[in-house]
């Protein structure tokens, strides 16, 4: 059980669910969701014109890590109480995504520490 | 305060100051521990939310997940990073199109259906989230396949294979039409979807040739991150959102990278209209003057020069020469002698190949330098050995407008006062045309395994 049950709050539980609102609320929800994706991608962009070219490999393991993020879903849909099939499929979903996220860093962090500058040489 | 939406958005925070660390060699550890960390404060956040009633399956995935993670990253060769990195991307996409399966399963959905209440919204994420996941999946494992060389899948050219990419694509956005108009076959129509969308991911990257491979991989990154945020759409999960997002938006930049340096569009390497194959009617005339050279040679020509130029390719990689590279290096600088490292953006398989295989063998990364820069002071140039590289050093792309490699931007090591070529033969390269480099009066060929004609150089430099 998870001990924590009481205690954590989610601004969803302050919002009456999506589905109970009126459809012009619905699509504001779906608005806001879309302006956090496109702003995020503008971000995104920003940050990664910047990388050079020689921390490409690096940049593609690492963020590839970072779409691991999948196994936040993953958890959420094999922790709650949504039957056997919803239940397993998350839980296969949980080890991949893992798998994901782990090996992306991890491999990264391995590239990353034989960048050497020009001194050691 | 809700705890939870808080960790959400500090990670989030996170993900983008692990980024920013990326755009420097120096600071680029440090970014990717901040990366980690917060993945670690996500999936902790994830954990406490209320909806999650049991732990026990899940912890005890993530460990099977995380020691399967950890053994592959050490076990890895850095020649084979761009297989590990195909092989990961799929395992993101697998696990978005398995997560939105699961809400489709699961009670919430379910009952949502029954009181005619599920969003429109949800379900067209839904069908994005199980799209583009099958996709990344089989997609990224048939890249593997190709990067790994398995014969069954070389060189597969079927006629139908348009039509039924099309076929397959009108499909599964008709299933996904279903899915939004009838919310009660939306499961059903899902999964069928699913199918269709695997092997539509087999069939768009199994035509795709090898030397292409660098923008198949920027792109399957970017897919696994639009998975990701598709799936937060489904979840109203906002972390989801943005840190997919951010992935897309990486895996999006790299591959116009890759693009603009083939000089060719998106749609002609995944649709694999690369002209003109094969031209061996006229590679005998372009090769009636190719002078060829011994180890001891160069060798002799690199004691006297005063500036070097290594122009790395794919054949550095397959030939694993870049320690002995590195032992070059080493004695040259020694001698005094200036060496410089001359980097294609598609040299080799993947984005950065060639910059991770010399910083594995130690060589500074301050030594490694872009085409522009390396073209600008070409003129000073003494010697410039091109190894296991090809149509990326051909003048044709410069001078022949039919050449199907026309207008993409080369390294022009013909400007060098003197070219050796460390090559096996004279086979053409991936773009499958002759390179009148090689006949150039100051180009010499060097008929060698790059790692072993490296190793006789370093040899004769020690006994000269």
């Amino acid at each position: 059980m998870n001990p924590f049950i009481h205690q954590s709050y989610l601004l969803a539980d302050v919002l009456p669910p999506a589905a109970t609102l009126p459809a012009a609320a619905n699509t504001g929800t779906l608005m806001l969701l879309v302006t956090i994706f496109v702003v995020a991608v503008f971000v995104g962009v920003e940050i990664i014109v910047k990388i050079p070219p020689t921390l490409h490999t690096p940049l593609m393991s690492g963020s590839n890590a970072i779409s691991g993020i999948t196994v936040v879903g993953a958890i959420l849909e094999s922790g709650k109480d949504g039957g056997t099939t919803a239940t397993v499929l998350g839980l296969i979903a949980v080890i991949l995504a893992t798998i994901n996220v782990v090996g992306g860093f991890v491999v990264t962090d391995r590239m990353l520490s034989m960048f050497k500058p020009k001194s050691k040489n | 305060m809700a705890l939870i939406d808080l960790c959400y958005l500090i990670s989030a925070v996170l993900f983008i100051i692990g980024l920013k660390g990326m755009t420097k060699p120096r600071t680029a550890v440090r970014g990717n521990w901040i990366g980690s960390l917060a993945m670690l404060l996500a999936i902790v956040a994830t954990l406490l939310h209320r909806d999650v009633v049991t732990w026990t399956g899940i912890l005890i995935s993530i460990a099977i997940g995380s020691v399967i993670g950890t053994v592959m990253a050490k076990r890895v060769q850095m020649t084979t990073m761009p297989q590990m990195v195909a092989l990961l991307n799929g395992l993101g996409g697998g696990g978005s199109f398995l997560v939105a399966g699961a809400y489709l399963a699961g009670k919430e959905h379910t009952t949502l259906v029954s009181a005619g209440n599920e969003g429109m919204d949800v379900l067209i994420a839904t069908a994005a989230s199980g799209l583009i996941g099958a996709v990344t999946l089989t997609g990224s494992l048939v890249a593997y396949g190709k990067l790994e060389e398995f014969k069954f899948l070389k060189d597969f050219d079927a006629p139908w294979q348009k039509l039924a990419n099309l076929l397959l694509a009108v499909a599964c956005i008709g299933l996904s039409a279903l899915m939004v108009v009838e919310p009660a076959w939306a499961e059903v129509a899902y999964w069928v979807m699913v199918l269709l969308a695997l092997g539509l991911g087999v069939l768009l990257v199994i035509s795709i040739g090898g030397a292409d491979m660098p923008v198949v991989i920027a792109l399957l990154n970017s897919y696994s991150g639009l998975a990701a945020s598709a799936t937060g759409f489904v979840l109203n999960n906002t972390l989801l959102i943005i840190a997919g997002s951010l992935v897309g938006a990486s895996g999006i930049i790299l591959t116009r990278i890759m693009c603009t340096a083939m000089n060719r569009s998106i749609w002609a390497v995944l649709f694999g209209t690369l002209q003109a194959k094969g031209k061996s009617t006229t590679s005998d005339d372009i090769y009636a003057n190719v002078k060829s050279t011994s180890p001891e040679e160069v060798a002799m020509m690199l004691e006297v020069a005063e500036r070097v130029l290594i122009v790395p390719g794919y054949g550095m990689a397959v030939a694993q020469a870049q320690h002995a590279v590195r032992d070059l290096t080493n004695l040259l600088l020694a001698k005094g002698i200036e060496v410089e490292f001359g980097i294609h953006p598609v040299a080799g398989r993947m984005p950065g190949h060639m910059n991770v295989l010399l910083a594995e063998a130690d060589i500074a990364y301050e030594r490694l330098k872009e085409m522009d820069e390396v073209n600008a002071s070409m003129d000073k140039v003494d010697v410039a050995i091109v190894l296991g590289a090809n149509d990326v050093v051909n003048p044709l792309a410069r001078t022949d407008p039919n050449s199907p490699i026309a207008g993409m931007p080369i390294i022009d090591v013909d400007r060098a006062r003197t070219v050796i070529n460390i090559k096996r033969s004279l086979s053409p390269g991936f773009a499958g045309i002759a390179n009148p480099l090689f006949a150039l009066d100051h180009s010499l060929m060097l008929y060698a395994d790059g790692k072993k004609a490296i190793v006789d150089i370093v040899k004769a430099l020690q006994e000269g």
